[in-house]
């Protein structure tokens, strides 16, 4: 009697619990969903042939969002140019000549936590830098915080990616008296290629929406500018002004900028995650 | 080949190899070098504030640019309360998602639900801030808050934490939108952990006739407990330094409430506000300060959170 | 008769080594005769050392930290273990194909460059040809000589193996090291190569570690019989087999242990 009781009581507890495991997880995609509807709902209006044809307009006229846009590829571009050869450098050493010594582990670990520090510090650090020395904000203040930001998340892929390539790869090229070099740049890290790149687009997709590390180094131009020594219109920025101001019309703007931003965002990482499931595949 | 040619080749096969061994070497400290520099410059930064107030810096809740006379309290306190409200609720969420990403979901789904978890960690901050700005304060101020205010809010102890104008900006609506952005993290964290305890402990369970939830929270959770609180720790870690998210819903405000429905200010959204504003070398100063406790603190928390989460993959290798 | 009094051509001679994993002394003073343009193979249950030795031969252990050897390994008279030797010229003479196929991430015809390119220089008409002769050697010319372009990894396991060991002689080495190369091969597969190191033997010093005993008896010409890091017993094939000196080696080729 007691048992059968029991045994409803464990059962009732499983039931009730995994019940709620269910409902965290569509609490989970309530909010995603939540907050692509609400991008959508408001972005969608705003988005016009004039956002991609027109600069920020001043609040009351007519205008779009194509040197922030502009300036954000420029910066991100920038960005990567320099924080991926660093990254994936860096990664290789750790995978290919770090297990003896203290360099590697202390760098894994050091990595682990750039990856994850806060990234307005990192903002901080550019504006001391850079942008107190050279006296104005500029595009290249933006791009060298950016980079700072690449370089954890590509140095980590590539030495995932390149921890993943068979030992017996290695020592077949070896074994046909490469140098080491030659392993490493044209047989290993080739092999590693998908996934570094998979890294690297994940990376691009991190920085595209960073808004706190420009606010000091690039912080905005209302007009049209290419001039990385000048300040330099970016989206995020852009969205943070306009949506804090009471302008109705550059509120629009924001929500515009808004879609466009997660949108672009989102599809590198689908895309990043699909590249790499092809490649795990094919192997 | 000729034996002077073939040393010729050797003698360069060996400077290449030097070079491009002192090369990946070279980007490895510069990794180091970078985290140097940061904290140098933060310090250089931060001096002329440390001399003028000192560890008073740390206990003062004044902060009058006017006077200029600066103190960290509030932006601390509100960075701590925020971070705290989001993990009260992103750690049962999360492990609710976690649980049901490795046991419940039926394969087909398990992909794409994994995608979307990791998609909610993809939205940029700033977009979070937006939302919650514009779309969530609005509906939570109008209807959860008033209704926090008559129940929760008229309790003993808790009480006061819980009532006030239903504004729906302030410390509780930034220390949800942090749970939302971090959700993701920990599920993930935890999935990842959960994932490695061996299917023989867990059958072992199962063929005792435990149910699923036993499972989970007598044999996983127990087993994976290192892992599980390194999860939370870089979740945490996370929340700290979130700038844009908070900045738009905090209020902004240097004031030190009982209430969680007033505003307040946390160390980055100050930061976001006012350092580019700001005006005299004691200012700046000590906005540069509140960026190296902002980064002493994470540090501290990604540092543990890191030493568990190693803990938990030796003992995974030393098992096997 | 010794098996040394047969070997009238040494090509490589062992004396005295040992190999250690840390402190773990996985091989225990072994001495051997390679002949030269013959089929040695080296047998044993998993875990004897056969793999470890072979990897000697080319120093393949010098990748990882805390596995050293000492003793000596004469190639024509030429210690490699010593430390002047300069490793990737060794590893030039010496090729080796591996248990599972390694092609690497390129194409079929660069896979075949990749180790010519290192220490020749040849006009792209001479590439071209080396190319051809090494698929042809290695049986595979017939099947890929219209996708060279193709990607190695796109190939069957037992063409990727044939592809392995056309790229390992395409450098024209001296001595061919064969880790297990058909332990991951279909039985088919696993025919086509055995006749291929028949006929390589004409023109390379082969050596294979296999933990077929059949595979053994057919394609060698002298057999090592190796148990817990010792050489048990080394003689011509049909003597090992037929006839063993060793009461242990005995008992393995029956089957009444391992």
């Amino acid at each position: 009697m007691s048992y059968s009781y029991l045994y409803a009581r464990r059962r009732i507890v499983n039931m009730v619990s995994l019940s709620i495991s269910v409902f965290t997880m569509l609490f989970g995609l309530f909010w995603l969903g939540w907050i692509l509807w609400t991008l959508l709902d408001n972005g969608l209006p705003g988005l016009s042939l004039h956002v991609f044809t027109q600069s920020t307009p001043p609040p009351g006229s007519n205008g779009g969002l194509i040197n922030a846009i502009v300036g954000s590829l420029m910066m991100v571009f920038v960005g990567v140019l320099i924080g991926t050869p660093i990254g994936i450098l860096a990664g290789t050493y750790l995978a290919e000549f770090g297990q003896r010594g203290w360099l590697a582990p202390l760098t894994r670990f050091i990595n682990d936590i750039l990856l994850s520090a806060p990234s307005i510090v990192i903002g901080i650090f550019v504006y001391a830098v850079y942008v107190a020395k050279v006296g104005h904000f500029a595009g290249w203040g933006g791009a060298f915080a950016l980079a700072i930001l690449v370089i954890p998340v590509v140095l980590r892929t590539t030495e995932n990616m390149l921890r993943l390539v068979p030992n017996s790869l290695r020592e077949a090229a070896a074994a046909l008296g490469a140098p080491q070099w030659k392993v490493i740049s044209f047989v290993t890290l080739r092999a590693a290629r998908a996934g570094i790149l998979t890294g690297i687009l994940l990376a691009v997709a991190r920085i595209s929406g960073e808004t706190a590390p420009l606010l000091f180094t690039a912080l905005n131009n209302q007009f049209w500018s290419s001039d990385m020594n000048k300040p330099l219109s970016n989206l995020p920025v852009v969205i943070f002004q306009f949506a804090m101001s009471p302008y109705e019309d550059w509120q629009k703007l924001a929500w515009a900028g808004a879609l466009i931003i997660t949108l672009s965002v989102l599809t590198l990482n689908i895309l990043a995650r699909v590249l790499f499931r092809q490649k795990a595949n094919s192997q | 080949m000729p034996t002077f040619l073939q040393e010729a080749r050797l003698k360069r096969q060996v400077v290449q190899d030097l070079l491009f061994r002192n090369l990946t070497r070279l980007a490895a400290f510069a990794v180091l070098a970078l985290l140097a520099a940061i904290i140098a410059s933060l310090v250089v930064g931060s001096m002329p504030a440390i001399h003028a107030f000192g560890f008073g810096f740390l206990t003062s809740s004044v902060w009058d640019p006017v006077k200029d006379e600066y103190g960290a309290l509030i932006p601390i306190v509100g960075t701590l309360v925020t971070s705290g409200i989001a993990l009260l609720i992103a750690i049962p969420v999360s492990f609710g998602i976690a649980i049901f990403l490795t046991e419940l979901s039926p394969n087909w789904l398990r992909r794409p639900l994994g995608i979307a978890v990791e998609l909610l960690a993809g939205i940029p901050s700033i977009i979070y801030g937006m939302w919650g700005l514009f779309v969530f304060a609005p509906l939570f101020g109008d209807y959860v808050e008033p209704w926090i205010n008559n129940h929760i809010g008229k309790m003993p102890f808790i009480g006061p934490f819980f009532s006030g104008p239903p504004m729906g900006i302030g410390m509780l609506t930034a220390g949800i939108i942090l749970a939302i952005m971090v959700i993701p993290f920990i599920a993930s964290v935890m999935r990842d952990v959960f994932d490695v305890v061996p299917a023989m402990l867990k059958e072992s369970a199962y063929g005792l006739g435990s149910t699923t939830w036993e499972v989970m929270w007598n044999v996983v959770l127990p087993y994976t407990r290192i892992g599980v609180v390194g999860g939370i720790m870089l979740g945490l870690g996370r929340a700290l330094g979130e700038t844009m998210a908070v900045t738009f819903v905090i209020g902004n405000a240097n004031q030190l409430n009982k209430s969680l429905f007033m505003p307040g200010n946390s160390i980055a959204s100050a930061l976001a506000n006012e350092f580019n504003e700001a005006v005299g070398t004691l200012y700046t100063s000590s906005l540069i300060e509140l960026g190296l406790i902002l980064f002493f603190i994470t540090f501290v928390v990604l540092s543990l959170a890191r030493l568990l989460l190693l803990k938990m993959a030796q003992r995974e290798g030393h098992g096997a | 008769m010794t098996a040394e009094q047969i070997i009238s051509a040494p090509k490589v001679i062992v004396r005295d080594l040992n190999f250690y994993y840390g402190a773990d002394r996985a091989l225990k003073d072994i001495n051997l005769v390679i002949p030269e343009k013959m089929v040695t193979a080296f047998i044993g249950p998993s875990g004897c050392g056969k793999s470890t030795l072979l990897r000697t031969f080319n120093r393949m252990y010098e990748l990882y930290p805390k596995q050293r050897a000492t003793g000596e390994i004469l190639l024509d008279g030429e210690n490699l273990l010593d430390k002047k030797q300069d490793l990737n010229t060794l590893r030039a003479k010496i090729g080796m194909v591996f248990q599972k196929p390694t092609p690497f991430p390129m194409s079929i015809y660069d896979n075949i460059t990749f180790g010519v390119k290192l220490y020749e220089r040849l006009s792209s008409h001479e590439m071209d040809d080396r190319v051809e002769w090494a698929l042809k050697k290695a049986a595979l010319w017939n099947e890929v000589k219209d996708k060279l372009n193709q990607s190695g990894t796109g190939l069957s396991g037992g063409q990727q193996q044939r592809l392995c060991i056309a790229r390992a002689i395409a450098v024209k080495p001296q001595v061919l090291l064969l880790d297990e190369p058909t332990s991951a091969l279909d039985p088919i597969s696993t025919a086509h190569i055995e006749k291929l190191i028949d006929e390589l033997k004409k023109d390379f010093t082969i050596v294979i570690v296999t933990h077929n005993m059949q595979q053994a008896a057919r394609v060698s010409d002298f057999t090592a019989y190796m148990y817990l890091g010792d050489l048990i017993e080394f003689g011509d094939t049909s003597t090992v087999f037929t006839n063993p000196k060793r009461k242990e080696t005995e008992d393995y080729i029956t089957g009444r242990f391992g």
